[in-house]
């Protein structure tokens, strides 16, 4: 604190000397016009001083709050209604019409009952197992799994990723191999996972992490990459090395690839788990959706086979809409990257 | 012994005669002899308080010397002294944090530098009252224009609170009528703090406005070619009469330079 009092003095005292360089140098009236020549004048009249005077300080802060509010562009909240008639609308009527026609192709009978359902069948047998209390254990073995392999993958694809893009060596050695894994899709393991880990919760835990690892790990690297160097520097500038500089600088700068990294690697973790579900038997693995969905192929249930499929791609969105999207939304807007955040 | 351990720690600056001194540097990229230098035998001293102006045509390494100074490269031979610490380094582009608000761009900088947490949000309040943004301590990045991001992009370098400021072209991307708002605030700022600012620039007005001491750089390789002292008075307008002959001096100077490099 003492420096910064030194400080404002000197720039006082400064300020005083040069009120006197003026006065000697120029017009003392006003100061504000310079005949030709006032280079040799104020040569003439001493050094160079610091100042400013009261008036133009006034005058500066007038400018400059008027030049921040035209440049600045106010943003109110959008309304409720309005969110509801953009975001929620579209979606439902997109359903409604599916429905219709759905219900249209089993009137005019395209096909029959035993191959395409009603919708009316469907749903009959979503209240069969809302009264039989299995639905949401089913919905649960499955996003259970899903959700704790997903997390594995995190911890697991996150520090793979940093040293991926960090290290030059790894990345050469290791680099195409992930992104050959992102195009296998991860089901072709399920027959490996079952032989060397049996059919159990570990061979479908594999899979996931197959499946996410190598998304995970993937979004973090080209998100690094697409770091701008001059963060970088800056941050070096501001004194971040070594870990303060990942900590601080490279990783929030990085987080949206990660994040679109993430939201892939759930898509992943999903579709891979179905697949094993569906896949794998035994009583030890318990009846996930993709189980479920099996066992009414069995039994040529068709109204349940709908019922399986419809809740698989409900959980799917629904994990993306709840968790996946708002995180990736608000990474993008914080930092004014999407055309809604102007 | 008691005494001096127990008693006020001594003035953490020490006087010294320079902020920056540059002695013999030259910077040679890539092996030495397979390509011209870009800096020869640059010899400079900032002084204490003092505002130098850098001007030099494109490709005169006005921007590589600046890298050296702040450190984020070295030289190839000679030496840089900066005593007052790692010097701040404001660049064209505002290089705040696009995931922190302006405040939180200010206290990184505070936290880096080891400020306790307690006295950061006080401390980004002031810095941004003294860039005259005081309201906007939450604002993101994006929301800001053009000339306040280069405000609290100031204000950050102000935040390290190094003695010596180095200012690579900062107001270059900005329209003529913020940049010379600007220009009033950095000579302001500049009156009101102790800081040596060694500022890189192309605009020659713009280095008549602002500077002390005019150094020109001739381009491949970059050498010192000539100096002056501005003796206008501050406060100083862009269209003064005494900026606009100096600069016409000055501008003769760089042409005659640019030209030398067509002639063969």
């Amino acid at each position: 604190m003492a420096s910064t009092e030194t400080e404002q003095t000197n720039g006082q005292a400064a300020g005083q000397a040069a009120e006197e360089t003026i006065g000697q140098a120029i017009q003392p009236s006003t100061g504000q016009t310079q005949p030709p020549g006032a280079v040799d004048d104020a040569a003439a009249g001493g050094l160079p001083a610091r100042g400013k005077r009261p008036a133009d300080d006034r005058d500066l802060s007038g400018l400059e709050a008027g030049l921040d509010a035209l440049e600045t562009v106010a943003v109110g909240r959008t309304p409720f209604w309005r969110v509801l008639l953009t975001k929620v609308v579209p979606p439902l009527s997109a359903a409604v019409v599916v429905l219709v026609v759905w219900q249209i192709a089993v009137s005019a009978g395209v096909s029959d009952q035993t191959k395409l359902p009603s919708p009316h069948a469907v749903w009959g047998e979503l209240a069969d197992r809302w009264r039989a209390g299995d639905l949401f254990s089913i919905i649960w073995t499955s996003v259970e799994r899903g959700l704790l392999g997903f997390l594995a993958a995190l911890a697991i694809g996150t520090p793979l990723g940093l040293v991926v893009a960090r290290v030059r060596f790894v990345r050469a050695a290791v680099g195409p191999i992930l992104t050959g894994l992102q195009s296998l899709p991860s089901v072709a393991w399920v027959p490996a996972a079952v032989i060397w880990l049996g059919i159990e919760g570990k061979a479908m835990y594999a899979v996931i992490l197959l499946g996410a690892v190598p998304s995970i790990a993937n979004g973090l690297v080209a998100g690094i990459d697409r770091v701008p160097p001059l963060y970088l520097r800056a941050g070096r500038n501001l004194g971040a090395t070594g870990l303060r500089s990942a900590w601080h600088v490279l990783l929030p700068a990085a987080l949206p690839g990660y994040v679109a990294g993430l939201k892939q690697g759930w898509a992943f973790s999903w579709r891979s788990l179905m697949a094993a579900e569906l896949i794998a038997s035994s009583p030890d693995l318990g009846v996930g959706l993709g189980r479920y969905l099996e066992n009414m192929r069995e039994a040529s249930d068709m109204a349940g086979v709908f019922l399986g499929i419809l809740l698989i791609l409900v959980v799917g969105i629904a994990i993306d809409q709840i968790v996946f999207s708002p995180l990736e939304r608000w990474v993008l807007r914080s930092r004014g990257l999407t055309a809604g955040a102007q | 012994m008691a005494d001096t351990l127990t008693g006020p720690a001594p003035a953490a600056v020490p006087e010294t005669a320079h902020a920056a001194r540059l002695d013999h540097v030259s910077k040679v990229f890539g092996r030495p002899g397979t390509q011209p230098p870009v800096l020869d035998g640059i010899t400079l001293d900032v002084e204490p308080g003092e505002f130098v102006c850098l001007l030099g045509a494109s490709g005169c390494g006005k921007s590589t010397l600046l890298n050296l100074v702040a450190g984020l490269d070295e030289p190839t031979a000679g030496t840089i002294d900066t005593p007052g610490g790692r010097p701040a380094l404001m660049f064209q582009e505002h290089a705040l944090f696009p995931w922190l608000t302006a405040g939180r761009n200010i206290e990184l900088a505070l936290r880096l530098r080891g400020l306790p947490r307690e006295q950061r949000r006080p401390e980004a309040e002031r810095l941004l009252s003294l860039v005259r943004l005081g309201g906007a301590y939450g604002k993101r990045v994006h929301e800001l224009s053009g000339g306040m991001r280069q405000r609290v992009a100031l204000a950050r370098a102000l935040a390290q609170d190094s003695q010596l400021l180095l200012m690579d072209e900062p107001f270059a991307a900005l329209d003529a009528i913020t940049r010379d708002v600007l220009h009033d605030e950095l000579s302001r700022i500049w009156a009101e703090t102790n800081l040596s600012v060694l500022f890189v620039t192309h605009n020659v007005r713009e280095a008549v406005r602002l500077a002390q001491r005019v150094v020109l750089l001739s381009s491949r390789p970059g050498r010192i070619q000539r100096e002056w002292r501005v003796d206008i008075p501050q406060p100083r307008r862009i269209e003064d009469a005494a900026v606009a002959d100096l600069s016409v001096e000055i501008t003769e100077e760089l042409r005659g330079e640019i030209r030398r490099h067509g002639q063969h």
